[in-house]
């Protein structure tokens, strides 16, 4: 009985709250939101294309070609003895999924200051619906990955996806995880200072070329190596091309290491992201 | 029956410095300024101007100070006070957009707050899109918009384009499908901000009526507005805020009552206008706005009498044979609705004393409810006499709906700039 409040919750305000409270229930609650959100994301930016959904694939495609032609052909960079094609297009998978992370997530405020500022919904679902509508993009980029390996491996190509394949959605985990975090921080710090938004981009740009996207690590000299170590996002590259090309280089060590770095700046950004979300509309 | 809201030693600091930056810039431009000690070109000055007993340490402000009230169930509460005085950021606290600085707020059930209709909509979505997202960021879930999606769509008598994007919507067509999907929450808590009963007359009135349904179904809700009429019709109980503080907690007719009547100065914008013309041997000090018994009526109302009370004083020995005064009462958008002066009516203002009051009274007040402002001219007389003050919109105010017509009906402004009373009847055969 919906009229009947005695049966209902306490819903409490107050000025503090703790710092590690995800509000997960509450999210939960909004999961049809999420899902709206999702398909918001698909419609909204393929309406009007004339290729519509056929850009998930055209994106990468394109992206990888470019890197074909100037890192491997023009520059002649050595990647670990995979195709130069399939080397780019394995690089340039994941790292969209990751930056794609990054970038929607940190403008979470900024893009939804007029929403926020109107009506309260637990704000953890924009990012959380982009990370999702991001592993779809995801998944229909791999399955393209998927065709053009196979394709290599028809034609007699040195390719050995391994059974260690198993681990994809730890990494994927990983990466989803980082990216929030990364994008969470930046998304606080721009309703300060807009500035930021601006240098998102380029940031996410500069770290996929400290990321092996474009070499693999092998290649990097060693007094730049600790470079790769501290970078959580170079064990991920790697291990995926291992897994599935067969080809890289993997220390389990390093691989704990930028998993458990990923952790904490997961929970670093939630933190605060929250913190932010309770005041963020008296100051943009 | 049980309390579903409870609001204790409720405060809201906005810190004034860190407002509106957002420039790394304007942070180092500010904190540069500190530094050579000269003023922070950033500081906001207006709030400091219009509520100087609410700044403390110089750059915290307090929206809120200490307010307490408590809700029952089923009752409906009017938030009544004048711009700026508190009401906003009550209602933002309550909808969660914003958290306290101290104090709590507990609330019972589901609460949905109406600051605006439409929140989300999504211009490349369709309206039956909109209508899901809409109502899943209102709070609802998916199951319940389903059930409730034809009556929705017949609400808003938009079935035929309900798979059109709203972009190629018309802005009246928009509303009424995105008040549909609001008229169709079912919180236990409603809290509704007057932008929603703005917007013409009909849609007004839908909506009025959509929420006094409401109420007899037993829900709570929290109104937050500037019309009386409105306020006294829907609510059983008022509060009114000012300076943050909550100043009186009654019936909502009392409480009406008492917004109207008390003791604010609003004289205060015009005390030393900056755009005066004029000799100056003759000024207009003060112009205070009372009822017929001199009680001051900051907020006149319409179909009450009014006294415009001129306070003058000469500033020099000199008087003056005759004078005229002429009093332009208009809207804010420049619009004349009317002019008043002395000499219309035959009255001679002659050989004034040094300081005294010049009272125009107007009986049964006729502006609709809304905002305008005041402008006069004085003139020594004869004819091409010279200009001794003169303030163009010397005054800002705003008219409350009273009881102009006898009958609890009013027009507002959308219907005509004056309010004209008249008489009906019917004769027989023609």
């Amino acid at each position: 009985m919906q009229n009947n409040p005695s049966a209902l919750e306490w819903t409490v305000l107050t000025p503090r709250k703790p710092l590690l409270d995800l509000r997960l229930r509450e999210v939960w609650q909004y999961r049809d939101l999420i899902a709206l959100f999702v398909r918001r994301d698909f419609v909204a930016t393929y309406k009007q294309t004339v290729l519509g959904p056929l850009w998930f694939l055209l994106q990468p495609l394109f992206t990888t070609i470019v890197f074909t032609v100037i890192f491997g052909k023009i520059a002649q960079l050595p990647t670990d003895g995979i195709p130069d094609f399939l080397f780019f297009f394995s690089g340039v998978v994941v790292w969209n999924y990751f930056a794609d992370c990054i970038t929607k997530t940190s403008t979470t405020f900024s893009a939804n200051s007029g929403v926020f500022g109107k009506v309260y919904f637990p704000r953890m679902t924009v990012p959380i619906a982009s990370v999702i509508s991001n592993l779809i993009t995801f998944g229909i980029q791999f399955v393209l990955f998927l065709v053009i390996v196979g394709w290599f491996m028809l034609r007699g190509n040195a390719v050995q996806p391994s059974w260690k394949v198993v681990v994809l959605p730890v990494l994927v985990l990983q990466m989803a995880m980082l990216g929030i975090g990364v994008g969470c921080l930046v998304s606080a710090l721009t309703t300060r200072y807009k500035d930021l938004n601006m240098a998102v981009g380029f940031g996410v740009q500069l770290w996929m070329y400290a990321s092996g996207v474009i070499f693999p690590r092998s290649e990097v000299p060693a007094n730049l190596q600790w470079l790769m170590t501290i970078n959580p996002m170079v064990p991920v590259v790697e291990s995926f091309r291992y897994v599935f090309l067969g080809a890289g280089t993997v220390e389990i060590y390093q691989l704990a290491a930028g998993a458990i770095l990923s952790v904490v700046i997961f929970l670093w950004g939630v933190v605060i992201f929250n913190r932010v979300e309770r005041t963020f509309t008296d100051t943009i | 029956m049980s309390e579903v809201i409870k609001v204790e030693h409720l405060s809201k600091r906005y810190r004034l410095g860190v407002i509106n930056r957002g420039m790394l810039y304007r942070d180092l431009q500010s904190w540069w300024a500190r530094l050579r000690k000269k003023e922070d070109p950033n500081a906001p000055i207006s709030s400091r101007v219009s509520h100087p007993n609410r700044i403390e340490h110089g750059d915290e402000f307090w929206a809120l100070r200490d307010v307490n009230f408590t809700v029952r169930q089923g009752d409906t509460l009017g938030i009544v006070g004048r711009n700026g005085a508190g009401k906003s950021t009550l209602l933002k606290i309550l909808s969660r957009i914003t958290s306290p600085t101290e104090g709590r707020v507990a609330m019972r059930g589901r609460v949905a707050s109406l600051l605006e209709v439409g929140t989300g909509f999504h211009p490349e979505l369709t309206g039956r899109e909109n209508v899901y997202l809409n109502g899943a960021i209102l709070g609802m879930s998916r199951a319940e918009v389903r059930s409730k999606f034809d009556e929705i769509v017949e609400f808003s008598g938009l079935s035929d384009f309900i798979d059109t994007p709203v972009k190629r919507y018309s802005s009246g067509m928009y509303v009424r499908l995105a008040f549909a999907v609001a008229a169709h929450l079912e919180p236990e808590i409603l809290v509704v901000d007057e932008v929603l009963a703005v917007g013409d007359a009909e849609f007004q009135k839908k909506c009025l009526g959509r929420m006094g349904q409401v109420t007899r179904e037993g829900r709570t809700i929290l109104f937050v507005s500037h019309n009386m009429n409105a306020v006294q019709t829907l609510c059983k109980r008022g509060i009114v805020v000012d300076d943050g503080r909550i100043v009186f907690d009654g019936e909502a007719k009392a409480a009406a009552n008492f917004y109207l009547h008390r003791n604010a100065p609003t004289a205060d914008s015009y005390k030393n206008p900056a755009n005066r013309a004029g000799t100056g041997a003759f000024r207009i000090e003060e112009i205070v706005f009372t009822d017929e018994h001199g009680h001051p009526r900051p907020e006149p109302v319409n179909g009450e009498t009014l006294d415009v009370r001129f306070r003058f004083r000469h500033h020099t020995t000199r008087r003056f044979p005759a004078m005229q005064i002429s009093v332009t009462f208009g809207t804010t958008d420049q619009i004349n609705v009317f002019n008043q002066r002395n000499t219309l009516k035959g009255v001679a203002f002659r050989d004034l004393p040094e300081t005294g009051e010049i009272v125009l009274r107007i009986p049964r007040f006729p502006l609709p409810a809304g905002e305008y402002e005041l402008s006069y001219t004085v003139k020594s007389e004869p004819r091409g006499g010279e200009v001794l003050d003169s303030v163009h919109v010397g005054m800002a105010f705003t008219v409350q709906d009273g009881a102009f017509f006898g009958t609890g009906n009013s027009l507002s402004r959308i219907s005509g700039l004056c309010l004209v009373d008249g008489d009906w009847r019917v004769e027989n055969g023609l």
